[in-house]
């Protein structure tokens, strides 16, 4: 076990109906601070079905096991690299699934700061970004998912935490 | 003076060009900067030449940032280098970890140039 969880007390942590708005507000922080940017919210957003062909990934281990997922389409990923970087005109395409990537970072460690018991005996692993929309992800157990759309230069980009039972 | 010459080290290319921008925003009058994808990587730059500042990511693959931060201190060239920590994690006890093991500040993302100056500045007041 990584020595980090090792000394702390074994405790397991489930979701709660608070977790979307945490992870909503967590999301909003790190676009504000980062890009300077405020990602809205999407009216009727349930009527939505979670796309898009860039995804970046952030597993969590620990009290809480899991996957923290963004995506969103690859012309928002391009906006957000570019924002991200304050670069005028085009961006370097291989920077995108980097800027995705570490925005996913961000997202994930400022959720899990935003519960007591989750930013001490939960760590987050390195990212991974993939690429394609043809794809469905399979988790080993049932579990639940907290999903929260969010919609930034008025295109969607979704924030899922897929929680393993 | 001499401008600081200063090492960032973070797996992701990207933050290492916003920890850079940061700095620039902030007014800080720097140097040289190189940058190093994970802690071999740093440690090698370091074994090139010595840094006034260095700003490290805990969370990286081939070499965390603690272990860097270990082995930096067995370097001739980095054993008085000061080094702040740059992480995404919201656990104390890692951060803790590193001020025990001798780094000089911690960062948390997301953050602002006004917070990187905060925790660069008088590190580099130092040097004057």
């Amino acid at each position: 076990m990584n020595p980090a969880l090792d000394s702390r007390v074994h405790v397991t942590i489930r979701p709660d109906s608070s977790w979307a708005l945490l992870l909503e507000i967590g999301a909003k922080e790190v676009f504000q601070i980062m890009l300077q940017s405020e990602l809205k919210n999407i009216p009727q957003v349930e009527e939505l079905t979670v796309s898009g062909d860039v995804t970046a990934m952030v597993g969590l281990a620990g009290a809480l096991c899991g996957v923290m997922t963004i995506r969103c389409e690859s012309r928002t990923a391009e906006k957000i690299t570019g924002r991200m970087l304050g670069s005028v005109g085009t961006v370097d395409p291989s920077d995108v699934p980097d800027a995705i990537a570490e925005v996913c970072n961000m997202v994930a460690g400022n959720f899990k700061s935003k519960i007591s018991q989750l930013a001490e005996n939960c760590l987050l692993s390195v990212p991974t970004v993939i690429r394609g929309n043809d794809y469905e992800m399979v988790t080993v157990t049932d579990g639940e998912q907290v999903i929260v759309g969010l919609s930034y230069d008025s295109a969607p980009i979704w924030f899922c935490l897929a929680v393993h039972g | 003076m001499k401008r600081p010459r200063i090492l960032i080290v973070d797996d992701s290319s990207v933050m290492r060009k916003i920890v850079e921008r940061s700095l620039r925003q902030a007014g800080l009058e720097i140097g040289d900067v190189v940058e190093a994808g994970n802690g071999i990587e740093a440690l090698a730059a370091v074994r090139e030449g010595a840094f006034d500042l260095i700003l490290s990511d805990i969370n990286m693959p081939a070499m965390d940032g603690l272990e860097f931060l270990r082995q930096l201190k067995t370097v001739e060239e980095g054993k008085g280098t000061p080094v702040v920590m740059i992480t995404t994690e919201g656990s104390e006890s890692r951060v803790v970890e590193a001020l025990s093991i001798g780094a000089k500040g911690y960062l948390r993302k997301p953050f602002t140039a006004d917070q990187i100056k905060e925790r660069v500045s008088p590190l580099l007041e130092v040097l004057r």
